[in-house]
């Protein structure tokens, strides 16, 4: 009797042991990238607390970060399909461009707000067609069309910023970048309705199944039957249009088109991928990885600030965090090979 | 006689390479066709076609004496064709379930899976068919991990999963152990006594004459004849096979 109660017993610690090592196996990166920012987050109190510890902070964050983390959600589907894209930022430009047009012949901000998003998946849908109809590499392909975009942009304006003021006071501006109760920014909702509008597509649709199979051996899933060329310009044409969208949020923000506007993001957006634990090499990556790395990101770049850094530091900072983190996928992907 | 599929003057080119030229191919409704030839004879292109992977130059295609035009691999699958690959055609960095469903994922009417009703015929799969007694193994384990006859398992389970009438099976015994090679030997002969079809590409010519019901000879790029297994002694193939790679010529 007392035999069988053990063995139960031992059973139970033995399947407890499985389901652990499942567990962190599954979600050992996610765990992980949550101690980082806890750790960091720990650094920065004890460093700074009277910054740290008061609410006015976190509204920063939160109303800065959003710009570039509408585009590392959409932009971690690109990097599980094994493929990458440098022109986002320019795409931000050509979007709030199209906006600034479309207000300027109609007056209308709803349909100047459509604008820019159709431009930006149009701008996407061609980066996508170059890669998959011609068959050139991504890396090659976006790093023609960042300048050819940036190029139109400069071209199209023949260099002038515009003013976004005639957007003040309209729902849309306030829907979009407002406070909400004078203290959150809209933009941070609607990072998180990114956010959880990407992790469905991708883990709960056969179009995110389908991201992670071709990325992860695309010979395979076309055997399968699964439409390759299809899913991969779609990954292009949404980043195009999340680009956009971060454009049109920076640029309400600060009621301003500047043709630079991109310019230093495409560091922080790719960090915050390849740190939330999309791998470079394509087949694996969460999106909650890449939320998280988001905050990561963003606490990093205030903390240099805080620390008394000059706004060098942040540069060099951003590509370590990237070479150390497709560093650290290399070596663990080897490791469990 | 009905067939499960006619080929007719199948002819495909890569580049300089004439792959298969004027090929006739037939299925019958309830049969096992041994395909054997040497590398480069055109086995994985005609079963490729067969598949919808490749699109042929010419010829035509009836499935269930239909005709078929711009076959592609999820029209196939619809058709009730399913393939186990030579190269296992598997996702190495996913779950079991999201190999066993790929590019057949169970999904509602907008594309949104249904995640549990994957994990558990998996589940169902792995216990009945695979015979993973394992705990180290679940629906969400990662392929990789696995052997390489757990690979194959996996991949002939898929095949079996939906209820193919056609399977078939490139070089399935490559790579297997012995007491695998035999399970999967009584596998194909289970594909025949459930009235199902079968093309059984092999190297192993002995592997061939022991399931097949009719062995088609293919080399460089056409067939260079056909036998009834019944009909042909195993030595007196191996001869002709010998010749074929030889002269290309049977006789």
């Amino acid at each position: 009797m007392t035999s069988r109660v053990e063995d139960q017993s031992i059973g139970q610690i033995g399947l407890w042991r499985t389901s652990l090592a499942r567990l962190g196996r599954n979600y050992g990166l996610q765990i992980g990238i949550v101690g980082v920012l806890v750790a960091i987050w720990v650094i920065f109190v004890i460093g700074a607390p009277r910054t740290f510890l008061s609410p006015s902070i976190y509204a920063a964050y939160m109303s800065t970060i959003p710009f570039f983390a509408v585009m590392a959600l959409p932009l971690t589907m690109v990097i599980i399909a094994g493929e990458i894209d440098l022109s986002f930022p320019s795409i931000m430009a050509i979007g709030t461009l199209a906006y600034v047009s479309t207000v300027g012949a109609t007056g209308s901000i709803p349909l100047a707000v459509i604008a820019c998003l159709i431009a930006g998946f149009l701008a996407g849908l061609l980066n996508g067609v170059i890669v998959v109809k011609l068959g050139i590499p991504s890396l090659v392909a976006t790093i023609g069309t960042q300048f050819f975009y940036r190029g139109a942009v400069l071209v199209l304006t023949g260099g002038k910023p515009a003013s976004l003021v005639s957007a003040k006071g309209a729902i849309i501006r306030e829907a979009l970048v407002g406070r909400i109760g004078n203290y959150l920014p809209a933009q941070m909702i609607w990072t998180i309705v990114v956010a959880v509008l990407v992790w469905i597509f991708l883990n709960r649709h056969r179009f995110g199944a389908h991201v992670y199979l071709i990325g992860d051996n695309e010979e395979s899933a076309r055997l399968m039957g699964v439409n390759a060329a299809w899913t991969r310009m779609m990954v292009f044409a949404v980043v195009g249009v999340a680009a956009a969208f971060g454009g049109i949020l920076a640029s309400m923000e600060v009621n301003y088109f500047w043709v630079t506007l991109g310019e230093g993001y495409l560091l922080r957006t790719l960090a915050a991928v390849f740190l939330g634990g999309t791998s470079v090499f394509g087949g694996t990556g969460t999106v909650f990885g890449t939320f998280i790395a988001c905050f990561i990101i963003g606490a990093i770049e205030a903390g240099i600030v805080a620390i008394g850094l000059t706004g060098f530091w942040t540069q060099l900072i951003y590509g370590l965090i990237i070479v150390i983190s497709v560093a650290l996928q290399s070596l663990l992907g080897r490791r469990l090979a | 006689m009905d067939y499960r599929l006619q080929m007719n003057d199948i002819s495909k080119r890569f580049g300089e390479v004439q792959a298969l030229r004027d090929v006739d191919f037939t299925v019958g409704s309830n049969e096992v066709v041994g395909l054997v030839g040497d590398n480069g004879a055109g086995k994985s292109t005609l079963i490729k076609i067969i598949t919808g992977y490749h699109a042929p130059d010419s010829g035509e295609m009836y499935f269930n004496g239909e005709k078929t035009e711009g076959l592609t691999v999820a029209r196939a699958r619809q058709l009730g064709v399913e393939t186990v690959y030579q190269e296992r055609a598997l996702a190495d960095l996913q779950t079991l379930w999201r190999n066993i469903f790929m590019g057949r994922e169970i999904s509602g009417r907008f594309g949104f899976l249904d995640v549990d009703k994957m994990m558990h015929e998996t589940e169902e799969l792995m216990v009945g068919s695979m015979g993973f007694t394992s705990s180290a193994v679940a629906p969400d384990s990662v392929v990789r991990t696995f052997s390489g006859g757990e690979k194959q398992g996996v991949s002939i389970v898929r095949a079996l999963h939906f209820q193919a009438d056609l399977i078939i099976l490139d070089e399935p015994t490559m790579g297997l152990a012995l007491s695998e090679v035999r399970k999967l030997l009584e596998f194909v002969q289970g594909i025949k006594e459930a009235g199902k079809s079968c093309i059984f590409i092999d190297h192993n010519i002995f592997h061939v004459h022991s399931v097949a019901d009719r062995i088609v000879v293919l080399d460089r790029g056409e067939v260079a004849g056909e036998f009834v297994t019944a009909d042909i002694p195993l030595e007196e193939l191996m001869d002709k096979m010998y010749r074929v790679a030889q002269t290309g010529s049977l006789d």
